[in-house]
């Protein structure tokens, strides 16, 4: 059960804040957001709530939900939100949180759609639409899933099987490298990582 | 000749070829250069953002610098989720200067800013009296629900040329080629296309919806403008048939393919028959239809 307790209520919210500038505290319970959300059907927790949950510290249950995996970015709520607040970009940074925390994904094929992409993208430089189709589909064991497509698509000059290639290689290694989850310092996960 | 810079991504060059095909064709009708941008990368698209901040900053950027380089000043982004992460890149660099020195780091080369991001539906608007003259065969009869998406009208930081919730651009181009540009309900519901592989029962979920909606209003074709919306409502339209036990066979066709087709060229040159949903129905409608200058003449798929 959620406790609520006085020096912690916004630490939730407060990391939000410097992570991605957004003010949950804003949010009134219009509940715009839930309604005009295409997934919000699929969600264990709605938007409005996730709004909610960040307000009174229930960080726990927005960062384990599958709410964050869910939501396409399709930025409807951020667009219509009367209290400007950018909802996406609040549910991005969930995300983050989410992952540097170690929280285990509720929807594991989208978590790991998104690991194959871009594993493709560092490899090549470019994604290979095949490659990543068939290894999504082995990951998730269902190999013939998309085949009937697969052939039609193939029929129709649509795949190239090798795929492009950018040149520089090494530079899109060195990027991957380097770069780092949070553009600000996120304190809180970076202990977590290093234990 | 105006020339722009040129940046296909990943999926102009594989499953939405036709796109491409179809942009070149229509862009050198209209006196339009392109030129691809030197050894692009993917920009990361949502999986990047999803993970490293930095990583989706960088990749973007990446292809801006490179287009600098080169002296390009305007890059056409005609995948609806490439433009919207290189322009949000572009937005976010300008405002925090540490930031974009960061960056310039990461990609081992600098980048000052000064490459404008423009998706190709802007350019065909902005060169609408350009493009009407070129139109010899118009799309006299066809019914035409004009599809935006997410990322089309979304958000107001990077489509600052058009109304979120009632977007037009395309529908005035749609209306220029002289088809009928349908008022309909789901312009801008977003279709699922990042789910289609990982979530395909929401995907599908979301394609029928769309396709009811335009089906309702009395289209023809739905049109696009965006490689991942063709891809959804056309490959998951036979699985959305099959999950609501109706038929919607509802073309979808690029907007630069309307375009084309209204310009007079050949069916197969816009490649028109790499789409699962045939657009056979919509090619017999607009060679039986009169046209006003020249003779009649079936148009070939």
């Amino acid at each position: 059960m959620l406790q609520l307790n006085a020096e912690t209520v916004h630490t939730c919210r407060d990391t939000i804040k410097r992570l991605s500038g957004e003010d949950v505290s804003r949010c009134f319970q219009c509940g715009k957001c839930t309604a005009g959300c295409p997934v919000a059907i699929d969600m264990d927790v709605t938007p409005n709530q996730v709004m909610r949950l960040a307000q009174i510290n229930g960080r726990e249950r927005v960062l384990a939900s599958s709410t964050i995996w869910l939501c396409l970015s399709c930025e409807t709520c951020s667009t219509r939100c009367p209290a400007d607040i950018d909802i996406a970009k609040v549910m991005d940074t969930l995300r983050k949180i989410s992952v540097a925390e170690g929280y285990p994904s509720p929807e594991p094929a989208i978590t790991g759609f998104h690991r194959l992409f871009l594993a493709s993208v560092e490899k090549y430089g470019r994604l290979n639409e095949l490659e990543l189709s068939i290894k999504h589909n082995l990951a998730i064991m269902k190999p013939t899933k998309d085949i009937r497509l697969a052939v039609g698509l193939f029929s129709k000059g649509k795949i190239n099987p090798f795929g492009g290639k950018v040149k520089d290689r090494e530079r899109v290694k060195k990027i991957f490298a380097e770069s780092q989850r949070f553009v600000k310092v996120y304190p809180e996960s970076i202990e977590r990582e290093a234990e | 000749m105006m020339e722009y810079g040129y940046y296909p991504g990943c999926s102009l060059h594989g499953t939405a070829k036709e796109f491409d095909l179809s942009i070149k064709e229509s862009f050198t009708s209209l006196g339009l250069g392109l030129k691809e941008v030197e050894d692009w990368n993917c920009c990361g698209a949502s999986s990047a953002h999803e993970t490293s901040e930095e990583l989706a900053l960088a990749l973007a950027v990446r292809i801006l610098s490179q287009a600098e380089k080169a002296g390009q000043k305007t890059i056409v982004a005609p995948c609806a989720a490439c433009y919207s992460r290189l322009k949000m890149a572009n937005v976010e660099v300008a405002h925090d200067a540490g930031l974009r020195k960061r960056i310039s780091h990461i990609i081992g080369q600098d980048y000052q800013g000064n490459v404008a991001v423009r998706h190709v539906t802007e350019i065909y608007k902005e060169n609408k009296d350009r493009l009407a003259a070129s139109v010899t065969k118009p799309l006299a009869g066809l019914k035409i629900a004009s599809y935006y998406g997410c990322l089309l009208a979304r958000p107001k930081a990077v489509v600052d040329w058009d109304d979120a919730e009632n977007p037009t651009t395309m529908d005035e181009l749609v209306t220029s080629l002289g088809a009928q540009a349908l008022d309909w309900s789901h312009k801008t519901e977003c279709c699922g296309a990042s789910f289609s592989i990982s979530r395909g029962d929401i995907a599908v979920r979301l394609v029928g919806d769309i396709l009811g909606a335009a089906k309702l209003a009395g289209a023809d074709a739905i049109a696009v403008a965006c490689p991942l919306c063709q891809a959804n409502l056309d490959m998951r339209q036979s699985a959305a048939e099959r999950r609501n036990k109706t038929t919607y066979k509802l073309p979808i066709i690029y907007i630069s393919q309307l375009i084309g087709l209204a310009q007079g060229k050949d069916a197969k040159a816009l490649g028109l028959d790499k789409h699962m949903v045939g657009a056979e129905k919509v090619l017999e409608k607009l060679s039986a239809a009169p046209i006003p200058h020249g003779e009649k003449k079936p148009v070939a798929v």
